[in-house]
């Protein structure tokens, strides 16, 4: 049985059932149950048309559920006028679920699980234990998402920028779990992408691809992190960069450049690059602007004050740093790494030990800890 | 069974008998000592003894409730806290004897010159529901 064909045909099965006047909370429920029941019948008989089967299942589903609602809720007039199915299912409704799991009513958290479940087809178990929360915990998030956007209209309009928010949080936050969180949100991406011809989508999924082709070697087997600069590029994905650079080339060629288009053509400059030392950090620079320029985000500034110390030495990097307020997230570590290019040692010691103190996570905790360890080492020597 | 919090603190606690601070030991006596906790929290899965385990930020903020319509107020965070705790471990065991002897184990981690720290940990018994069974 093809777990990932199932999955895949979640959010248009979904969208059959809405477009026939389910509405979307008991929609998704009873896709839910259709999935549990094709998991067990599919291995001893597979259907020809799977699509097909999962959309007669979960429709039959869905009015099972409404007539044991009815007798309390009287809503016989609504089953009994549904349309007679046809024409609709050849429309892929897949768009629609997008913009409805990412609606700007729901919290980030909250339209990630919707997102992972309605249009991922993942269960509730598997997003649970993705997240490291129980799994009750993880129902329940999910059953407010849906209430929150009963009211929602199932239609066209929506803005693809929260859906890349979403998408973007789901691969950028990868936790554990049997799911791998990166490539489930590439698989939607990609999904999106040919969905839609919308610049940045193309955009994040390019990022996507160039960050992800680079997995194998951003961290040892025992679980240190490797930076950039140390990573053995003979590990990267050369078929995923490809790709990742084509995405991003046709997207660029429409002229309409994005925060993701930007990103991703930084990373494609890194990726391009066959060791560390022949990295065009000019160019890479000259797209930092351009990221500024966009999103005028603080990290971005951050970020380029890092490629600015690459480019024009670690004098220019501090003089780029010591205009961003040092409260953000990895100034500390950013400040100690130039000031040891800059060959201040005792400096970059402490900065790092302190950088450790204040890191979010624990692999980045050790890395920085070991760099001021080395540091201190050398200097003993 | 019986539950055990196993606390770490980052101060607080007596002083450790291999007291170096982390960023004066070797790069690679301190990715021994994550690959030693990994492999403890591993192992503990195996027997079917760990529960959860969680390491904090050194970073707090007291909070407290201010009043009927008005937001909480905090304070902090203090530099100069006397206990601050580094992270915990849950573990469930048969006896306390067995939690003595895995907090033993943990505070064997290696540290500066790949010798055992000699940690002091926290070892807290949870408080459990009612038994059943009670004359």
């Amino acid at each position: 049985m093809d777990e990932a064909l199932l999955r895949t045909l979640t959010p248009a099965v979904i969208g059959v059932l809405v477009r026939r006047g389910a509405d979307f909370a008991a929609a998704e429920d009873a896709v839910q149950d259709a999935l549990v029941e094709a998991v067990r019948v599919w291995p001893d008989d597979s259907p020809r048309d799977p699509k097909g089967w999962l959309v007669t299942v979960a429709w039959r589903k869905y009015l099972d559920a409404v007539r044991a609602d009815t007798t309390r809720r009287n809503r016989e007039v609504l089953v009994e006028s549904e349309p007679v199915p046809g024409e609709s299912e050849a429309v892929d409704d897949t768009l629609q679920l997008y913009f409805l799991c990412a609606h700007p009513s729901l919290t980030p958290t909250s339209a990630v699980a919707l997102t992972l479940r309605a249009v991922g087809g993942l269960t509730t178990r598997q997003i649970a234990q993705a997240y490291l929360v129980p799994e009750a915990t993880m129902a329940q998030r999910i059953s407010r998402a849906k209430r929150t956007v009963s009211g929602v209209r199932f239609t066209r309009h929506g803005d693809v920028a929260t859906v890349l928010r979403v998408l973007y949080l789901v691969f950028n936050e990868g936790y554990s779990g049997d799911v791998d969180l990166a490539a489930e949100a590439i698989r939607l991406t990609r999904r999106l992408a040919a969905t839609t011809d919308d610049e940045e989508v193309a955009g994040l999924l390019a990022l996507m691809l160039l960050h992800h082709a680079r997995r194998p070697a951003r961290t040892t087997p025992d679980g240190r992190l490797v930076p950039l600069a140390d990573q053995d590029r003979g590990l990267w994905d050369v078929g995923m960069i490809a790709e990742g650079v084509d995405v991003l080339q046709s997207a660029l060629g429409r002229d309409r450049l994005g925060e993701f288009q930007a990103q991703a053509a930084i990373a494609a400059l890194h990726a391009d690059a066959r060791t560390a030392e022949e990295t065009d950090w000019v160019q890479v620079v000259e797209w930092y602007d351009e990221l500024v320029r966009l999103s005028d985000s603080p990290v971005a500034r951050l970020n380029r004050a890092v490629a600015v110390g690459e480019a024009d030495g670690p004098r220019a990097g501090l003089a780029a740093l010591a205009e961003l307020d040092p409260a953000l997230p990895r100034y500390t570590a950013v400040a100690a790494y130039l000031h040891e290019r800059d060959g201040n040692p005792v400096t970059a010691a402490r900065l790092y030990a302190e950088a450790a103190r204040a890191a979010s996570n624990l692999p980045e905790c050790a890395h920085l800890t070991r760099q001021a360890a080395r540091l201190n080492a050398e200097m003993r020597r | 069974m019986a539950k055990y919090l196993l606390l770490k603190h980052y101060r607080g606690a007596p002083a450790a008998v291999n007291d170096v601070p982390m960023d004066q030991w070797t790069p690679e006596e301190v990715t021994a000592h994550v690959q030693y906790m990994q492999d403890f929290a591993d192992r503990l899965e195996t027997t079917g003894e760990f529960v959860d385990g969680q390491a904090l930020a050194p970073q707090g903020t007291f909070v407290r409730y201010d009043g009927e319509g008005r937001p909480p107020v905090t304070d902090g965070p203090f530099a100069e806290t006397k206990d601050l705790i580094a992270g915990w471990m849950v573990i469930d065991v048969d006896s306390y004897e067995r939690a003595v002897e895995l907090a033993g184990e943990l505070s064997a981690a290696p540290g500066a010159g790949g010798k055992p720290i000699h940690e002091w940990l926290e070892l807290r018994p949870f408080l459990s529901s009612p038994p059943t069974i009670t004359e």
